[in-house]
């Protein structure tokens, strides 16, 4: 038997040497609480998804289902008797399908975010809230889709913003911002979608191998594509999740810039600054956070998954949540400064006119909820007050809709020439069909949530259980600080 | 788990992709060929009022073309005769032929003959005869080989993509002024090298490009 070194060879002064130089041990946080195990990682979740369907999912998602109906009625109304029936009419020609579009395509931003950036930046806490984060980022953009594609009028003619060759021998005005967010919102949806999928895969086969009724066998038979746990499978999807981080990260900046590139590549007073596209992302992103934040907190009661998604990745949201707004708040001001220290007249007129003109209510209501509501994160207090932050969380969410009302309608209704200002207010239609998108929205969310994983449960069990740590027992400092307790 | 998909079951995804992708080419071919204009408009050929036989007229007698559409090179709606330009001759030519019943009818109660419309611009785009035909675009371009034709069908496709192959290589198609209404005519080798070209900048052939050009 070799000799092996132990302490007791060791000269004592040298010892205390050792122990003067050892750092300091700081056990790593434990990213799911009450040190559960594997098991009960997946009865946990999978249950959510295998339990007898509770009455109040059937509830909310009839009454969803039936709130959907409003878009899919305005659209019908919509198509059947012209765009008359939306309050546009000059010089407002960007109204409320423009604010919706943005407003929906910006709360898709936390979710990739959350699964492409922080995935690369190896932030741990990413695991227990971006599979949620994920589909509503893919159900924000479906919501978001619905209203440029109608606003080009003629939906039906809707292909000819793709460039397909046609006997009219014209491309697309490739020069135009609005012709590169067709391409950049087609590109975000394509692979957030498969980003998500993708993901699930191994979950799926969990799910697969649980199953018990016939349906449910071939549901995730399909759906895993034959997913068997396998060495090789792993390694080609951790490849596969490793490119399609990087490929939606540049995504996270590239979508929302090119979105206010649809304001800021105009000469419009208001539209044509260059703090737009930095602005628009920080702006996306804070209202992405919003809406995860609004739609985590009620989840996490519901399906009781505290011991997953903690106190501290509520707190680590309100943190993003605080700097992003902060960000916005900061683009605000810039905004006036460059617009008084620019000296151009139209502009300062501009942004006076948005502070103080006809729309100056919805401007203090941007200012209020962007601005002020989420400073209140500083306070440690309040970003531990669950309701709290999920009341702020809606603050933020009503805010970036005023916001993007505010960019969209007040440069149009004053513009160059004052006999033509207008006053730009919805109809009807307009704000049913607006209603109807949250619906949709909640609608398909219920689908997710009833059907598929609703935390990427493999990811849980790697990275936020110290059990996945094959040297767990020589780091001690890895392990969960408290012994398991049954709650 | 027990197997519940047997092994065929590998190739199903290769196949609904192959088969969604072979549907898809299919309706674009299908859409391509039969919902543009040259399958929908192309070969019109509607039974006339009267049996006026173009190549009888311009063929073997000779008429100009604005002997009866007498105002295509100063409008730009290029006309359709009235009864009074068939009465110039037929007053006195085969005047008991039986075709010419309803020409006769017209010139006596007034009423004109309601020949059937064959090439239609939509509503949406504006057309200018005149300025064509005075810049060297034959009738030819556009109607094909009246001149040959016993009853008058739609020859060319006039879709958008057919404008457009004239108005952005003019010189290509360009013609002497002098030989537009000569449906025989053919381009001399010199005209081809330089001649037309040397008529696109002379005559100063600018032909619009943008939207608004026609679309107005």
């Amino acid at each position: 038997m070799a000799h092996q070194a132990t302490s007791a060879d060791i000269p004592a002064e040298a010892q205390a040497l050792i122990e003067e130089a050892k750092p300091v041990s700081i056990p790593r946080r434990a990213m799911v609480e009450n040190n559960r195990s594997y098991h009960w990682v997946s009865e946990k979740i999978c249950g959510i998804v295998e339990q007898k369907t509770p009455m109040w999912w059937w509830l909310a998602t009839g009454i969803s289902g039936f709130v959907a109906l409003y878009t899919l009625f305005g659209l019908v109304y919509l198509v059947s008797t012209g765009v008359g029936v939306w309050g546009l009419a000059n010089p407002v020609n960007w109204g409320w399908a423009i604010v919706n579009f943005v407003f929906w395509i910006g709360i898709g931003h936390a979710g990739t975010l959350i699964s492409a950036i922080l995935c690369l930046l190896k932030q741990r806490w990413r695991t227990a809230v971006n599979r949620t984060a994920e589909a509503m980022t893919i159900f924000a953009v479906v919501c978001a889709g619905i209203f440029p594609l109608f606003h080009v009028g003629r939906v039906w003619f809707a292909w000819w913003l793709f460039p397909l060759p046609n006997a009219n021998w014209i491309w697309p005005n490739f020069r135009s911002p609005l012709e590169w967010d067709v391409f950049a919102v087609s590109t975000y949806f394509t692979v957030s979608l498969l980003f998500w999928y993708m993901g699930m895969v191994p979950d799926l086969g969990l799910l697969r191998d649980r199953a018990k009724e016939t349906w449910r066998k071939y549901f995730y038979g399909v759906l895993a594509m034959g997913w068997r746990n396998s060495v090789k499978h792993w390694k080609n999807y951790e490849m596969a999740y490793l490119v399609l981080a990087g490929l939606s990260t540049p995504l996270v900046l590239s979508v929302h810039t090119i979105v206010s590139f649809d304001f800021a590549a105009s000469i419009l007073p208001g539209w044509h600054t260059t703090i737009f596209p930095p602005y628009f992302v920080a702006g996306a992103i804070f209202s992405g956070f919003g809406m995860v934040l609004t739609l985590m907190i009620p989840l996490r009661s519901i399906f009781k998954l505290q011991d997953i998604i903690t106190q501290y990745h509520i707190d680590c949201m309100c943190k993003i949540t605080l700097a992003t707004g902060s960000m916005v708040g900061y683009a605000y001001a810039m905004e006036f400064f460059i617009a008084w220290y620019g000296a151009n007249s139209y502009e300062a007129f501009a942004f006076v006119n948005r502070a103080f003109g006809q729309y100056w209510w919805a401007y203090w209501i941007m200012i209020a909820c962007n601005v002020i509501s989420p400073q209140l994160f500083w306070f440690n207090g309040i970003r531990n007050n669950t309701t709290l932050v999920w009341v702020i969380s809606l603050f933020v969410n009503v805010g970036m809709w005023f916001e993007r009302f505010v960019i969209t309608v007040t440069s149009l209704a004053n513009d160059f020439l004052p006999s033509s200002w207008g006053y730009y207010s919805p109809t009807l239609v307009d704000i049913y069909t607006y209603i109807g998108t949250f619906g949709l929205f909640t609608f398909l969310f219920l689908l997710f949530l009833r059907f598929l994983p609703m935390i990427a449960i493999a990811e849980i069990k790697a990275l936020s259980l110290p059990q996945a740590d094959p040297h767990n027992e020589d780091h001690p400092q890895n392990a969960n600080p408290q012994p398991a307790e049954d709650k | 788990m027990s197997n519940i998909f047997p092994k065929v079951a590998n190739k199903v995804p290769g196949w609904i992709m192959l088969g969604i992708s072979l549907k898809v080419l299919a309706i674009v071919a299908a859409i391509y060929y039969y919902m543009t204009p040259s399958y929908t408009r192309a070969g019109y050929q509607p039974v006339q009022p009267v049996p006026f036989d173009h190549s009888l007229h311009v063929g073997q007698v000779g008429l100009d073309c604005r002997y009866c559409h007498s105002f295509v090179d100063r409008s730009e709606h290029s006309n359709v005769p009235s009864t009074n330009t068939c009465m110039n001759c037929h007053e006195v030519i085969q005047k008991d032929s039986p075709k010419l019943a309803p020409v006769w009818e017209s010139h006596r109660s007034g009423e004109p003959i309601e020949w059937v419309k064959i090439h239609k611009t939509p509503d949406y785009v504006y057309f200018n005869h005149s300025v064509h035909v005075n810049r060297g675009i034959s009738c030819v371009h556009c109607h094909g080989n009246v001149d040959e034709m016993e009853v008058v069908w739609h020859d060319k496709s006039l879709s958008m993509a057919f404008c457009l192959e004239c108005h952005r290589n003019p010189e290509q198609f360009i013609r002497p002024v002098e030989d537009v209404y000569d449906l025989k005519w053919e381009p001399t080798q010199e005209w081809l090298e330089t001649g037309a070209a040397e008529f696109v900048h002379n005559y100063k052939v600018l032909p619009p490009e943008s939207c608004s050009g026609c679309h107005r």
